[in-house]
């Protein structure tokens, strides 16, 4: 049974509910968000709205406040988790109403190194800004992601590494990139806690990300670039 | 007098002042360094260490490192840092050389204690380790950092991918030994024990005169 001071999700307005979810995101309340996400598909929401406006909104706000050193790793995962409930939902509805997609990215932590927490989130999230990610999972050897790059014409490549041992691999699968004469072709982000941009730039990414936040913002930038050179051309 | 856990952790140890040479090291490996010292009378080593807190706060090390150098080097004929990369992505051997110190060889102390030759060589990379320190210490460094008191169903996300915990004994401890398989245990996670010793740690202390 509620509590008097129970907030009842289906008698808030849909600003009231949004702004709610945001606050259920960032408290790790899955089941709310799942219900909130119901709610709202119920009212005639399409599901893309849904998507930006409640759950990416909120976990960009989750995001910032990782950033800022207000929240810690265990509060993102339970909000990630919450989100990744709601996206379930959304994501067979999404794929039916055709939601537009900003671009495609390879994903995976490289090989030796089975750690995949920031990966997961950045996944989602860029899953969350529209992009369609292949997520070829953890130890990924330079065949995997060449190979996978090549077979689902991807625009982005996305390696991760938590390990200061594991992170110089990355440079070995741009260099094969290169040797094969296919770096050009693909924009390539790098993540992980002990990167950092000097390494990023030393090892020919096209950027360092410090965050999924980041993460995302950099590919859209990078996708738009991209996108205002094929027209100019 | 070693000091306590709680010290070491938090505040760390300002140095006696007794020694021509001057050791900036992690809180997490006072007792080693100190057990050392004492075993071979290496009374020209003289000890400070920062909070040991830092293992999950990597970014800080690197300017802890330069300030402690910075303050000190005056008093001291050398000064040799006892951190590995600990998860500074290189930035810490970087600002070893431009500082002129020499820092211990390897990626973290768990590849030193073990050797760094022969921790490379295992290429054990699905293992989660703990020292003797850690594991005194496994809720305050691993189990409540982690949120895994307060959210214990997060523990799959962090540790699925992993397959077993290896305990890195430096000392012939039962309890720490009991506790450590009660880790692996709360972590889900098969248990072995590795005796160590403190590997890499003692050849490079040795070699400073």
């Amino acid at each position: 049974m509620a509590d008097e001071d129970d907030i009842i999700l289906s008698e808030l307005d849909d600003d009231e509910l949004v702004l709610q979810m945001h606050d259920d995101l960032y408290d790790g309340l899955k089941e709310e968000i799942e219900e909130g996400v119901r709610i709202l598909l119920d009212r005639g929401w399409a599901p893309y709205d849904v998507l930006t406006k409640a759950l990416v909104a909120g976990m960009t706000i989750v995001g910032a406040d990782f950033r800022d050193g207000i929240l810690f790793v265990p509060e993102v995962l339970l909000a990630a988790n919450a989100m990744k409930a709601g996206m379930a939902i959304l994501k067979p509805l999404l794929a039916e109403t055709g939601a537009p997609k900003v671009g495609k990215m390879v994903i995976g932590t490289v090989k030796g190194d089975i750690h995949d927490i920031g990966k997961n989130l950045v996944g989602m999230m860029m899953e969350g800004a529209g992009f369609e990610v292949v997520d070829l999972g953890i130890n990924n050897p330079v065949e995997k992601y060449i190979e996978a790059l090549e077979r689902e014409d991807a625009d982005i490549l996305g390696m991760s590494a938590l390990l200061t041992t594991t992170m110089p691999y990355m440079k070995v699968v741009i260099d094969t990139m290169k040797e094969k004469g296919m770096r050009e072709d693909f924009i390539v982000l790098v993540g992980g806690a002990p990167l950092n941009e000097e390494f990023g730039k030393a090892i020919g990414a096209d950027a360092y990300c410090r965050d999924a936040a980041v993460a995302v913002q950099t590919a859209k930038d990078f996708m738009s670039r991209k996108h205002n050179k094929l027209s100019a051309g | 007098m070693i000091p306590s856990d709680k010290t070491l952790t938090e505040s760390g140890i300002a140095p006696s002042r007794t020694g021509r040479i001057l050791l900036i090291a992690c809180g997490a490996l006072a007792r080693e360094i100190l057990d050392l010292k004492a075993a071979n009378g290496w009374n020209h080593l003289d000890l400070t260490c920062l909070p040991a807190k830092y293992h999950l706060w990597p970014d800080k090390i690197t300017q802890a490192v330069t300030e402690t150098v910075t303050k000190h080097r005056a008093d001291y004929d050398d000064i040799f840092i006892v951190y590995a990369d600990c998860g500074t992505g290189g930035l810490l051997e970087a600002r070893c050389k431009e500082l002129g110190v020499q820092m211990i060889a390897g990626p973290h102390c768990y590849s030193f204690f073990e050797g760094n030759d022969a921790f490379a060589a295992r290429e054990e990379f699905t293992a989660f380790y703990l020292t003797d320190f850690l594991v005194r210490q496994f809720d305050a460094f691993v189990w409540k950092p982690m949120g895994l008191d307060r959210h214990p169903d997060l523990r799959d996300m962090y540790f699925g991918n992993y397959e077993k915990l290896v305990y890195q004994a430096q000392t012939d401890d039962p309890a720490l030994d009991e506790k450590a398989q009660d880790c692996a245990r709360r972590l889900g996670l098969a248990y072995e024990r590795r005796a160590t010793g403190y590997g890499d740690l003692a050849t490079a202390l040795g070699k400073l005169r």
